[in-house]
């Protein structure tokens, strides 16, 4: 099916490239009616697909912005003289369990929990104060009345309801809602918590890689998931390629990892940036619970968790940077963390690459396409055309070579919809939102 | 470390001197662009620290990286340092220690003995300029290299440890070190093909007699300088006396 534009893209801050208004993680909720964005600036922004219409069938529903909010602030940590950025690194929603929403959102060093609510009405004809909220002098109240609630215009309000800090000493990187729904887990470079939704001045922490002598650390780990069923099952990656599979009930402190997932090295593709393109970015698992996705700097692999030995797809996000790894390193690009998703049915993955394209790969099909996010390739309604990087020999008329792509449009952060094939794509200080097209 | 056949370009079928020799400056142009990306490394590093919280990741990578040159650098005998001294840079200090954890993969391929080593074409002019043969070439864990003082002839302005590097880097301003990195011939995008081992069409043949003597080569002496002249230029401005 064609994926076609839906004049997707909204840009937060105008044409100006503002650095706070850099995108820094996008995501869904369970039901896909609520697409959280979080920025550079702490801030969060919440769009909301529009109800679809009856006169208009062919219409999908648009997303606008439903809510926008502040959730972290930049902090001085005068212990070590170092400010704590207010970045916002992930968000992730809670399943909808009332009227309103529950999200997380987090920095590097705090989580914090937020109820987005609605407030339609609101009462009138207090006995005691005015319209204005002024008191009346009592003396002149001669009648008493019930105050009603009346209709007003539509108010999005977000609150803090828990805010879960002190409690990491490195940089948080991935945040997970459990599947009992009361529990979630924080990760840093070397330690993982695990939180009760309601406590927060306590965690229990889980995983601890620190070595007692840090001139010894050559591991961290980078990005961490909950199991999507089994509440007691949570896997953790690192920059060494590895993936560790754990269940809370083995012990408390899960040093020990029930399965260990990690590709034997090729011989023959062995540098010295080896380990560092090995070093994994982002890990999913699928809707189904069976398989785990992992990003790594080049590939996205997908591996089944019975068998540990080795990933049963491999797929090539942007090889022909693989000549490049030197001038990667040096400008610093082979460090950048790119996000990977699955789609609604574990059939289709999607993962970012540079000069703000993006991949995606149909694991049944074993077919892939580029595409790219960009203004000037996103007319209203207009299909996205297939992008092509050339490697080498003669440059066809569409497509681009390597030394011409732009290191700085980076795609590291997409969101895949629950169950429709609508995408978001995070450009720098861009939102793009890709619908299927209907016929 | 390297892809065997991949890492050395390969400079044809020649057997005579110019051939030889042409290996050898292809080799030290190897060992200068590892010695280049440890450089760079060790500036990430620094500028890691001089950052307010620098991402720990990354770091962690980046020493890892420079963990395994200076490896591939004491396997190749090109690695012969006086003790650093004690300094505040505790994590770096600890890197040099570290145990030899692997063999270089041309190492470990075992004797593929090539077409050109045992004639006495290849082996004479090589062997005159650089009389370290594999079978000296270090082979016990670090800590005795670094006890030991050796009579080693070799020891050109490659040598050195990684606190004199650590002080050559950190004496410079940011344009100073522009300009050490803009003397280098190379640039970078040669770094890469060589470093990443991405040489296409690599020939073994002709190569594999050089790189089982150069591997044991500390690097370039004294009397070598005169025949690689303008490559040694370069090398000292890299490595600062």
């Amino acid at each position: 099916s064609t994926l076609g534009g839906r004049d997707g893209r909204i840009t937060r801050s105008g044409d100006r490239d503002h650095p706070a208004d850099i995108i820094s993680t996008v995501e869904f909720n369970h039901t896909g009616e609520l697409l959280a964005t979080g920025d550079k600036g702490g801030r969060v922004v919440i769009f909301q697909r529009e109800q679809e219409s009856k006169n208009q069938v062919h219409r999908r529903g648009e997303y606008n912005v439903y809510s926008t909010f502040q959730s972290h602030e930049p902090e001085f940590d005068y212990l070590k003289s170092l400010e704590i950025e207010e970045k916002i690194n992930k968000i992730r929603w809670l399943p909808q369990q009332n009227a309103a929403y529950f999200l997380l959102s987090t920095n590097d060093k705090t989580v914090k929990l937020w109820k987005v609510s609605e407030r339609d009405k609101r009462p009138e004809g207090y006995n005691l104060k005015d319209e204005e909220g002024r008191l009346r002098d009592p003396a002149t109240i001669t009648t008493l009345r019930v105050p009603v609630l009346r209709p007003m215009d539509l108010m999005v309000e977000a609150t803090p309801r828990r805010v879960f800090a002190n409690a990491h000493t490195y940089h948080i990187n991935s945040i997970s809602v459990n599947s009992d729904y009361e529990t979630y887990m924080s990760a840093d470079d070397l330690r993982i918590n695990l939180w009760n939704f309601e406590i927060t001045n306590q965690s229990f922490n889980i995983v601890d890689i620190k070595p007692a002598n840090m001139e010894e650390l050559t591991e961290v780990i980078t990005a961490a998931e909950f199991h999507p069923h089994h509440c007691n099952t949570f896997v953790y990656s690192s920059s060494k390629g590895t993936i560790r599979l754990c269940d809370m009930r083995a012990s408390a402190l899960c040093d020990r990892h029930t399965k260990f997932f990690e590709e034997p090295e090729d011989p023959s593709n062995r540098s010295f940036f080896s380990e560092i393109i090995s070093s994994i970015s982002d890990v999913k698992f699928s809707h189904s619970g069976r398989y785990i996705m992992t990003r790594d700097y080049l590939t996205v692999k997908v591996w089944d968790l019975n068998m540990e030995n080795r990933p049963i797809e491999t797929y090539q996000v942007h090889d022909y940077l693989r000549s490049k790894l030197c001038s990667l390193y040096e400008n610093d690009c082979i460090f950048d963390k790119f996000e990977c998703v699955w789609n609604g049915s574990d059939s289709v993955i999607m993962t970012g690459s540079y000069n703000n394209f993006f991949r995606m790969f149909d694991r049944n099909t074993k077919r892939d396409v580029t595409l790219e996010a960009s203004r000037e390739n996103s007319k209203p309604r207009a299909i996205l055309k297939p992008r092509k990087v050339c490697v080498g020999g003669k440059r066809r008329k569409d497509e681009i070579s390597v030394d011409s792509l732009d290191f700085s449009k980076k795609i590291l952060h997409t969101a895949w919809h629950p169950s429709e094939n609508i995408i978001a794509v995070a450009a720098t200080n861009n939102l793009y939102i890709f619908q299927d097209k209907v016929n | 470390m390297f892809a065997r056949g991949l890492k050395r370009k390969c400079v044809g079928h020649e057997e005579d001197v110019e051939g030889a020799l042409a290996g050898l400056k292809t080799v030290s142009s190897y060992s200068l662009q590892r010695q280049s990306l440890l450089d760079m490394s060790l500036v990430k590093l620094q500028l890691c620290h001089m950052l307010v919280e620098p991402n720990l990741c990354r770091s962690v990578l980046i020493a890892n990286t420079v963990r395994q040159i200076q490896e591939e650098m004491t396997q190749d005998g090109t690695w012969c340092a006086v003790a650093p001294q004690a300094a505040g840079r505790a994590p770096l200090d600890r890197l040099v220690s570290t145990e030899i954890l692997c063999r270089a993969a041309w190492e470990q391929e075992g004797a593929h003995p090539a077409p050109g080593l045992g004639n006495g074409h290849t082996q004479g002019p090589v062997s005159d300029l650089c009389p370290v043969t594999s079978a000296q070439a270090p082979r016990h864990p670090q800590s005795s290299v670094w006890e030991m003082d050796g009579p080693r002839e070799n020891r050109g302005s490659f040598h050195k440890s990684l606190d004199q590097i650590f002080e050559t880097l950190e004496t410079k301003n940011p344009s100073c070190m522009e300009e050490l990195f803009s003397d280098v011939d190379s640039p970078y995008y040669d770094l890469d093909t060589v470093l990443t081992g991405m040489m296409a069409g690599a020939r073994p043949g002709p190569c594999e007699g050089l790189e089982g003597l150069a591997a044991a080569t500390p690097g370039p002496s004294s009397s070598c300088k005169s025949d690689l002249g303008e490559l040694d230029h370069v090398v000292e401005i890299l490595v600062e006396t």
